[in-house]
C-alpha cells in the first residue's frame, strides 16, 4: 500500500508535512477512486466508505456526501483525532463487505442505488454503533467547515442559505444602526 | 523564587479579579494559569474545534493529551474520559478561564436563590441549604461586576429582579428578527420578555468597541474584542500595578502548608514540567468547581491526611451545574437572521413561584446556531440520514427558534468530585473522579420548563415542536460548574466561611463557583465574579500589611 500512496517525488504526508500548500493539497487530493491519497484508508476501504456515505448523503441537486469531501475528512481524522476509530472502521468496513456479497453477491459499491440502500439500512440495524460512528462522521464532513477537507466549497452553507466565509460584522454590518446594513 | 503577598491559582472569571483587587490595594500577587493566553487572533470560526462543540478537540484548554478523568456511571464502571468528551465535564483551561469563550449572558441571581431551604424546603435525599450570605450583601459587589467586566441589556422590561441601585452600564443591542417574533408572543402569554444582560459591549466601552453581530459568541473568542472576561478587564489592569505577575502553563500540584498548619505556599509544575515552589503569605483557590476540589484534595499532608479543609469530608461534594431543557420550533417562515449574538430574549418569570417545584429557571433564545448542531434537531418524524434528512436540513436551518434554559439543580451530597485512586495526569497527579447523579427533582423542574419553551413556541407561530428534555445518567458540571467547597457558617458542613476562608486555615481561600451553595437559574459567572469582589473587599480589610489575621 506504502508504494501505490507515492504521488510523483513526495509521498502525500512528506508534501503536506513540507508545509506547502498543505489546504490545497487536500482540496485537490480527496476524490474518491484516486491512485495514493489516503492518510488511512485503503482503496478498497475508500470506495466502500463512499458507497455508505453517499447512502447517508445522497446527491440531489447539491453533492453527495463524498462528492463533497466527506472521506476526505474521515480519513485525515482517522489518524489525528479518530485514531481510536481505526479498528471500528477497519471491521466495520470489512463486515459491510461481507454483508453485501452474501446478499447480493457483489462489493457494496458494485450495487444499484436500491441495493447500496438496503445495505446500509440493514447495516443501521445489524451493527447500530459502527452506523452511527458514520453516521456522525459523515454529517460533521459535510456540514463542517470546509477547513477540515469536508464540505468542499461550502457546498452545505451554501445549500442552506449561509454565508462562507461567516459573516465579518464590519465588512457586513452598519455598526451604527447595529443591524444588518 | 521571592516570596509574595498572595498566589492566586487559576486566571478565570474569579481568580482574574482576586489578582486585580488584591494588587490595585498594594498586595505583591502570583497568578497562576495552567493554560495560555489567547487573543482575539485566536477566534478561529471553527465550527469543529471550539469550547462547546469538541468534535476535534477543546480550542482553549485543555488538550487531550494527558488530561484525563474518571466518571463513574449508575452501575458502578469507572470510565476514563478525555478533556472533548462531554462526560469530562469541562469549562477551559486558559487565561479568562471559561469567560474567554462563554455567550457572556451576566446574570444575577434572584433573592430567592439565596434561600433556597427556605423558601422550599429540601427535597428527599437533597443538600439544598440557604446561603450565609443574602441578595443585599452582594448587591454593591454585583454593581461593581457590571461596571468594570462592562455588562449591555435592560431590566426594565421585567419586574423578576432584585432590587438594584443603578442600570447597567451599557444599552442593549438592537433586537434581532428572534426577538421581534419572540416579544410579542410572551407578552400575549402574560410574560415579561426583556433584553438578557450581556458581557458584550453594545457601545465603546473599556476603551475597546462594540461587538460587531456576527453569531460566533459562545464557544469562541470575540474576534474583535468586544466581549468582555477578565482576561481584556481585571487581569490587564492587576499586570498593570506592577504588582502582579502572571505565569501561564504553571499547574498547581499542592497547597504547601507549615507545622502550625498554614498555607505557606504553592508547588507547581512550570511551563518546562520543573517543580517549583512559590511562598507567600495568602493563598487563594480559584480553579473552578472540579479543579479546586482537586487541588484541595490533593494537597495531603500530616496534619491534613485528607486534604485541606476537607476535616468533615465535605471537599468535593454538592457538585451541581445546570440541567438544559428547552424546546425547538418550526416555522413556515425564516426566523434565522444571522445577526449575533444570537441570544438576545429572555424571561424571568418561572424561576420561582410554581406550585410543587423547588425553583425554576430562566428561558432565553439561543446562541450561534451551526448547520452541525441542526442534524439532530430536526422534526420528530424526519428520518436520521438520506435524502430525508438533507432536504429537511434544507428547509429547516433558517425556519427554526431554539428555547432553552438552565433549570436550577437541587444539589446532593453523593454528587462529588474525588480523587480517582489509580489514574493520574502528564505530572502524576491523581484525577478528578466523579460520583453521583442529578436529584431526580431537577428532572422534573426540568421537564416543566422544556413545556413552557414549547408553549412560547407555539404562541410565536410554530407550525411543529420538539422538547429538548432528557434524564442525564450521571452528575452535571460543565461549564456553570459549582458547589463542591460550599459556603456556610457550620465547619462541620460547609468548607469556607462567607469570607470563602477555609474554615481551620485562616490564610487559605477558595474564592469561585465552587463556593456556590446553590447556583441559581441562571449562567453563573456574574455571580462568581460578584463573589470575587466581595471576598476580595473582605480580604484586603483584613490584611495587616505583612500578613493576614481575620
Amino acid at each position: 500500500m506504502s508504494a501505490s500512496r507515492k504521488t510523483g517525488h513526495l509521498t502525500r504526508r512528506q508534501f503536506v508535512a513540507s508545509g506547502a500548500l498543505g489546504g490545497a493539497v487536500i482540496a485537490i487530493g480527496c476524490a474518491p477512486g484516486k491512485q495514493g491519497n489516503w492518510e488511512f484508508l485503503s482503496e478498497d476501504q475508500a470506495r466502500t466508505l463512499a458507497a455508505i456515505c453517499d447512502q447517508i448523503v445522497p446527491a440531489d441537486d447539491f453533492p453527495s456526501a463524498s462528492q463533497a469531501g466527506v472521506l476526505n475528512y474521515i480519513d485525515r481524522q482517522l489518524v489525528r483525532h479518530f485514531r481510536n476509530h481505526q479498528d471500528d472502521y477497519r471491521n466495520g468496513l470489512e463486515q459491510v463487505q461481507a454483508m453485501s456479497r452474501k446478499r447480493f453477491g457483489q462489493d457494496l459499491e458494485l450495487l444499484s442505488q436500491p441495493q447500496q440502500l438496503a445495505i446500509v439500512s440493514e447495516l443501521s440495524e445489524q451493527d447500530r454503533t459502527f452506523f452511527e460512528l458514520v453516521r456522525d462522521h459523515t454529517m460533521e464532513g459535510y456540514y463542517g467547515s470546509p477547513r477540515h477537507g469536508g464540505n468542499r466549497d461550502a457546498v452545505s452553507w451554501r445549500m442552506l442559505g449561509l454565508p462562507e466565509p461567516p459573516p465579518l460584522g464590519r465588512s457586513q454590518y452598519d455598526l451604527g444602526k447595529g443591524s444588518p446594513s | 523564587m521571592k516570596r509574595v503577598n498572595a498566589v492566586v491559582i487559576g486566571a478565570g472569571a474569579a481568580g482574574g479579579i482576586v489578582a486585580k483587587e488584591l494588587s490595585v490595594a498594594g498586595l505583591s500577587v502570583v497568578l497562576l494559569e495552567r493554560g495560555k493566553w489567547y487573543t482575539a487572533n485566536d477566534c478561529h470560526k471553527d465550527d469543529l474545534r471550539n469550547q462547546r462543540t469538541t468534535v476535534l478537540g477543546n480550542a482553549f484548554g485543555p488538550e487531550d493529551e494527558g488530561n484525563p478523568r474518571v466518571w463513574v456511571d449508575a452501575k458502578g464502571i469507572a470510565r476514563t474520559v478525555l478533556p472533548s468528551e462531554g462526560s469530562y465535564q469541562n469549562n477551559a483551561a486558559c487565561v479568562g478561564g471559561g469567560t474567554l469563550s462563554y455567550g457572556a449572558q451576566a446574570w444575577r441571581y434572584l433573592p430567592q436563590d439565596f434561600r433556597m431551604k427556605s423558601t422550599y424546603g429540601a427535597p428527599a435525599g437533597s443538600s439544598l441549604e440557604d446561603w450565609p450570605i443574602s441578595y443585599n450583601d452582594l448587591e454593591p459587589f454585583y454593581e461593581k461586576a457590571e461596571y468594570e467586566i462592562g455588562i449591555s441589556g435592560d431590566y426594565s422590561g421585567t419586574p423578576f429582579h432584585g432590587p438594584r441601585k443603578r442600570p447597567l452600564p451599557m444599552p442593549p443591542l438592537p433586537p434581532g428578527r428572534e426577538f421581534g417574533i419572540l416579544e410579542p408572543a410572551a407578552k400575549r402569554l402574560g410574560l415579561h420578555p426583556f433584553h438578557i444582560p450581556m458581557a458584550r459591549n453594545s457601545i465603546p466601552y473599556n476603551g475597546r468597541g462594540p461587538c460587531m453581530r456576527c453569531r460566533w459568541c459562545v464557544g469562541f473568542a470575540c474576534e474583535v474584542d468586544a466581549k468582555n472576561g477578565s482576561q481584556n478587564t481585571v487581569i490587564p489592569i492587576a499586570l498593570n500595578t506592577g504588582n502582579c505577575e502572571l505565569r501561564t502553563e504553571c499547574m498547581a500540584k499542592e497547597i504547601l502548608t507549615d507545622d502550625r498548619g498554614r498555607a505557606r505556599g504553592v508547588s507547581y509544575f512550570d511551563e518546562n514540567g520543573h517543580l517549583q515552589e512559590q511562598l507567600s503569605d495568602i493563598v487563594i483557590v480559584s480553579g473552578c468547581a472540579t479543579e479546586s476540589a482537586r487541588l484541595l484534595l490533593n494537597s495531603k499532608s500530616r496534619l491534613f491526611p485528607d486534604g485541606l479543609g476537607n476535616r468533615h469530608d465535605q471537599v468535593g461534594r454538592n457538585l451541581q451545574g445546570h440541567h438544559y431543557t428547552g424546546a425547538v420550533g418550526f416555522f413556515d417562515f425564516e426566523t434565522y437572521d444571522d445577526v449575533g449574538p444570537g441570544a438576545t430574549i429572555a424571561i424571568s418569570d418561572y424561576n420561582h413561584g410554581t406550585p410543587g417545584l423547588c425553583g425554576g429557571g430562566m428561558l432565553a433564545n439561543e446562541f450561534i446556531r451551526l448547520p452541525i448542531h441542526m442534524i439532530d434537531r430536526l422534526p420528530a418524524n424526519t428520518p436520521r440520514w438520506g435524502l430525508g434528512h438533507k432536504q429537511a436540513m434544507r428547509h429547516w436551518h433558517k425556519r427554526t427558534i431554539v428555547i432553552m434554559g438552565p433549570t436550577q439543580q437541587i444539589p446532593t451530597a453523593e454528587g462529588r468530585v474525588t480523587l480517582d485512586p489509580t489514574v493520574k495526569d502528564k505530572w502524576g497527579l491523581p484525577v478528578v473522579r466523579f460520583l453521583g447523579n442529578v436529584h431526580p427533582h431537577t428532572f422534573e423542574i426540568g421537564e416543566v420548563q422544556a413545556k413552557r419553551a414549547q408553549a412560547w413556541l407555539k404562541e410565536a407561530g410554530a407550525v411543529d415542536t420538539s422538547l429538548m428534555s432528557y434524564k442525564a445518567e450521571m452528575v452535571s458540571a460543565g461549564q456553570h460548574q459549582a458547589g463542591t467547597c460550599r459556603m456556610g457558617n457550620d465547619p462541620q458542613c460547609s468548607v469556607v466561611n462567607k469570607n470563602c476562608q477555609i474554615h481551620d486555615v485562616d490564610n487559605l481561600f477558595v474564592i469561585d463557583s465552587s463556593v456556590h451553595v446553590t447556583n441559581g437559574g441562571f449562567n453563573p459567572v456574574l455571580t462568581i465574579m460578584a463573589i470575587a469582589y466581595f471576598a476580595s473587599d473582605a480580604l484586603v480589610r483584613n490584611w495587616k500589611g505583612t500578613g493576614f489575621r481575620s
